[in-house]
């Protein structure tokens, strides 16, 4: 077990540092950085200018190696929007992004989980139809689209909540649905073809044999062994959320990690969105480890993969 | 007991069902795929015949008949049957020419990505060992990359259109078909007719090509059709978020996006575009998740 952690944790670790190659090649090899800073009204001098001022002239490998040399240390530069640094920013904006994202998996889960486990239970009744329903029209609808008709119904018809913002608990209600709804199904199908594997297990046949209750069988006995999967899961799933939340963010116009990335790239504003993606992508994959190893814990098999 | 006498007293023998008699029996039982078949086959025929059923031309602006209602409101008229947008266009024209934008995005990315994604599976599956490694190394990384945050950087950079969404979608979600191709290839490479190919002196393209690949085809099939359901909300997602296909092109993302400002008062201009794009994207994954069902019966959770 200990050295499938520590060899996941090393591919881990060198799938940041190629994250990190990918974000910074991606922008600065697909136009140029100079002139999309100086913006479409300069001179070529004022290109120029720019070029030197950023250090772009620079050759490539060099820049790379500065920018990765201080990401180690957490330096990302300065914003070249703004005044402050760019881990100002986003230790500004972090917590909105890792509270809208948390409260949606949270929704995701307590949902996802009573759901899986009905229409394991009954498998076949309009609950577990129901809730195939509920998956696949979820997995249609766009999201942008979902956290609209959100506001549309609940607050402009309804009035019950906020409609933008991010300075009250209310605010993160509807946000939190419109991430979670995406997260849902497959959390759901997870959890009722776990249940169903282990309702038809021989230690199941025995429980019930033994004469325990039957709650006590779902709960105690097959839940809890069916549950370890969906968490894992579900934290993949959450590396998802906080990648896919700038569309929410966009929509609800909260001041998040999300909508910080989405306005950098519509301001140029390079250092930021390198970073964002960067720190999205450690996320993700600190998320995934924690995921492999729930998963290895449980079947030794997967430890040899 | 004499040989003629056992023939004889044999039952007789139905003429064998032909297999693709037997698939479209079983297709035709799947409520799923019909029905998804049926969406998916409605809306193609409305995107090939766009400009025959499109009352008005998606592009034509009529500064007199802005933000129409639809025809079932009061202010509505049958001249517009899903009214008019913000610069008069007629919207039922428009969501016509949408579907074309729409579908050619979902086909022409799963194509791209299919190629890029197929190649890597199959060359993992069959190769194994460094290979193998260097490929699962490549898609681990492609997962850590948060998407639209990636296409959203680059499209802004390189300039929004429908050209660079197809590329760039292209290029981001092959994930899939290489995660399911190698395993089905690791599966089939030790099977008796590759080897029998092999001791044939069948080159390995020919194998990978011939042998390999169309034992591959149903399972590319449904990672195509749910990839394609992917490509479709994402292209709507950029665009929505202007980064995606440009004005005036008729894409549904772009016209949730316009009609984003009007929502308030108007809420049909969203709800309409909105209800569309799911709709298209409910018909493909339902037969996505119909032909997994219909080609591979015994796996069916």
């Amino acid at each position: 077990m200990l050295t499938y952690i520590v060899r996941r944790l090393l591919v881990g670790l060198s799938v940041m540092l190629t994250v990190a190659v990918v974000s910074f090649m991606l922008l600065h090899l697909s136009g140029d950085l100079a002139t999309a800073i100086a913006g479409p009204e300069s001179t070529a001098a004022d290109v120029e200018k720019v070029r030197v001022q950023y250090g772009l002239d620079r050759p490539i490998t060099l820049q790379f190696a500065d920018w990765l040399g201080a990401a180690l240390q957490l330096d990302f530069g300065r914003s070249f929007y703004f005044q402050n640094t760019v881990m100002e920013l986003i230790g500004e904006r972090l917590p909105v992004t890792l509270k809208l994202g948390g409260v949606a998996l949270l929704l995701a889960v307590v949902v996802a989980i009573p759901l899986g486990v009905l229409a394991a239970i009954y498998r076949d009744s309009w609950v577990d139809r129901l809730s195939l329903l509920v998956a696949v029209v979820g997995q249609a609808m766009p999201n942008f689209w979902f956290a609209l008709t959100l506001i549309l119904v609940f607050s402009v018809g309804l009035k019950w909540l906020p409609v933008a913002g991010n300075t009250s608990w209310q605010h993160f209600v509807l946000p939190a649905i419109a991430l979670g709804y995406y997260a849902m199904p497959s959390l759901m199908r997870l959890t009722r073809a776990g249940m169903l594997d282990v309702l038809g297990s021989d230690y199941i046949r025995t429980a019930r044999a033994k004469g325990l209750s039957p709650a006590r069988v779902v709960f105690k006995h097959a839940l809890r062994n069916a549950i370890i999967p969906v968490m894992a899961l579900a934290a993949v799933e959450l590396g998802f959320m906080l990648g896919g939340s700038v569309v929410i963010e966009s929509v609800y116009s909260m001041q998040g990690l999300g909508q910080l990335a989405w306005d950098s790239i519509s301001r140029n504003d390079y250092p930021v969105v390198q970073a964002v993606v960067l720190i999205i992508a450690v996320f993700y994959i600190g998320l995934t480890f924690v995921a492999d190893v729930l998963n290895a814990a449980l079947d030794p098999r997967m430890r040899t993969r | 007991m004499s040989s003629t006498h056992l023939i004889m007293s044999a039952p007789l023998p139905l003429p064998p069902i032909p297999a693709w008699r037997r698939g479209l029996r079983r297709s035709l039982g799947h409520r799923g795929l019909v029905l998804g078949s049926v969406i998916l086959g409605l809306i193609a025929l409305a995107a090939l015949f766009a400009p025959w059923l499109a009352p008005h031309d998606p592009y034509a602006q009529e500064v007199t008949q802005r933000m129409i209602p639809p025809a079932w409101y009061a202010k509505g008229s049958w001249e517009h049957l899903l009214g008019t947008d913000k610069l008069g266009r007629d919207y039922l024209s428009r969501l016509l020419y949408g579907a074309r934008v729409s579908l050619f995005i979902g086909l022409a990315t799963a194509l791209i990505s299919g190629l890029i994604g197929t190649t890597m599976g199959v060359l993992a599956g069959y190769y194994g060992g460094r290979v193998d490694a260097v490929v699962s190394y490549i898609i681990t990384t492609r997962l850590a990359l948060p998407v639209v945050l990636v296409a959203l950087a680059t499209a802004a950079l390189v300039g929004g259109s429908l050209k660079v969404v197809i590329v760039l979608l292209g290029l981001l979600l092959w994930d899939r078909f290489a995660i399911v191709t190698r395993s089905a290839t690791q599966q089939l490479r030790d099977a008796e007719f590759i080897a029998a190919a092999k001791a044939l002196g069948a080159s390995t393209p020919y194998i990978l090509l011939r042998e390999l690949l169309p034992n591959l085809m149903s399972a590319l099939t449904v990672v195509a059709t749910l990839e394609m359901a992917h490509a479709i909300l994402l292209e709507a997602t950029l665009s929505f978020l202007g980064l995606g296909v440009q004005p005036p092109t008729p894409s549904w993302g772009l016209m949730v996006a316009e009609g984003k400002a009007y929502m308030f008062f108007q809420p049909w201009v969203i709800v309409i575009p909105g209800v569309v794009l799911a709709v298209l994207v409910l018909g493909i994954n339902l037969v996505g998740d119909g032909l997994r069902d219909v080609t591979a019966p015994d796996g069916r959770n």
